[in-house]
């Protein structure tokens, strides 16, 4: 069976999803996501929809999912690259992806979750709590 | 009204429902619509053939060229012999699901679409047109 990669990236995961994406394809991308959260002990989660033409309820289902999972393990979800076109069609379609932080690209995206560690880990740079 | 053949595709499965995707953006690149234009009809035509498959057990999808005196379009129509709609208003509300979606599948598909119609009843199945035309 497929499944998407998923790279670690310092503290954060990056998954860039270039397929159109199936039932299946996104359960099994649920299920890898939240052992290697737990795995890895990631602070974020970036994933790059650059690649997507669209993005339809199904899928921002499935968006909005693995940002309620991560946030439970203690991870951030950042929705990255979303194109022009896809964004006016969403919300159109009435999906405006309340639970999920965007950035315009990775790099950006990743900065985000930076901060977020950095004031996770105090200006000790060692985990509080 | 002049139309070129029709392509009738079924939805049976996941696969099924990338290929109905791929056959419409095809047809609305055809029709001259801008990405925009191919984005919203692509999403509509992804929203119906999932409701196709998850509440109507399955169907088909009927893709046309459409062209109305020198406007170009695409019209889809979706149908299924499931259980059908008992009650049409309330399922094109926002956030209305018996599945599992989040409920935005046919009124997200209208908004998304110049022309929408629905002629369903319990017990005998589903039949939804929708069209989108190339914006001038």
């Amino acid at each position: 069976m497929d499944r998407i990669p998923i790279l670690k990236m310092g503290d954060a995961l990056l998954i860039t999803i270039q397929v159109d994406m199936h039932d299946r394809l996104a359960i099994a991308l649920e299920d890898d996501l939240t052992q290697k959260i737990v795995q890895t002990r990631a602070k974020g989660v970036l994933i790059d929809i650059s690649s997507l033409e669209i993005v339809d309820s199904f899928i921002g289902r499935m968006l909005d999912n693995i940002a309620a999972v991560s946030r439970i393990l203690d991870a951030e979800t950042v929705v990255v690259g979303m194109r022009p076109a896809v964004a006016i069609t969403l919300v159109e379609l009435g999906l405006s992806l309340t639970g999920v932080k965007t950035a315009l690209n990775v790099e950006r995206g990743m900065t985000l979750i930076g901060k977020r560690v950095a004031t996770i880990r105090g200006p000790s740079g060692r985990e509080r709590g | 009204m002049a139309e070129s053949a029709a392509d009738v595709l079924p939805i049976r499965s996941g696969d099924d429902i990338v290929r109905v995707r791929q056959q419409v953006r095809i047809r609305a690149v055809a029709a001259g619509f801008s990405l925009v234009d191919q984005t919203k009809l692509v999403t509509a035509a992804s929203e119906l053939a999932r409701n196709t498959l998850d509440h109507g057990g399955g169907g088909r999808v009927r893709i046309e060229s459409v062209d109305l005196g020198g406007r170009r379009g695409v019209r889809l129509t979706f149908e299924d012999e499931g259980p059908g709609i008992p009650d049409i208003a309330r399922a094109l509300q926002d956030g209305f699901t018996t599945g599992t979606g989040l409920g935005l599948g046919l009124g997200g598909a209208k908004r998304l679409t110049n022309e929408f119609s629905i002629d369903s009843a319990p017990g005998k199945g589903t039949r939804i047109v929708i069209a989108r035309w190339k914006s001038v």
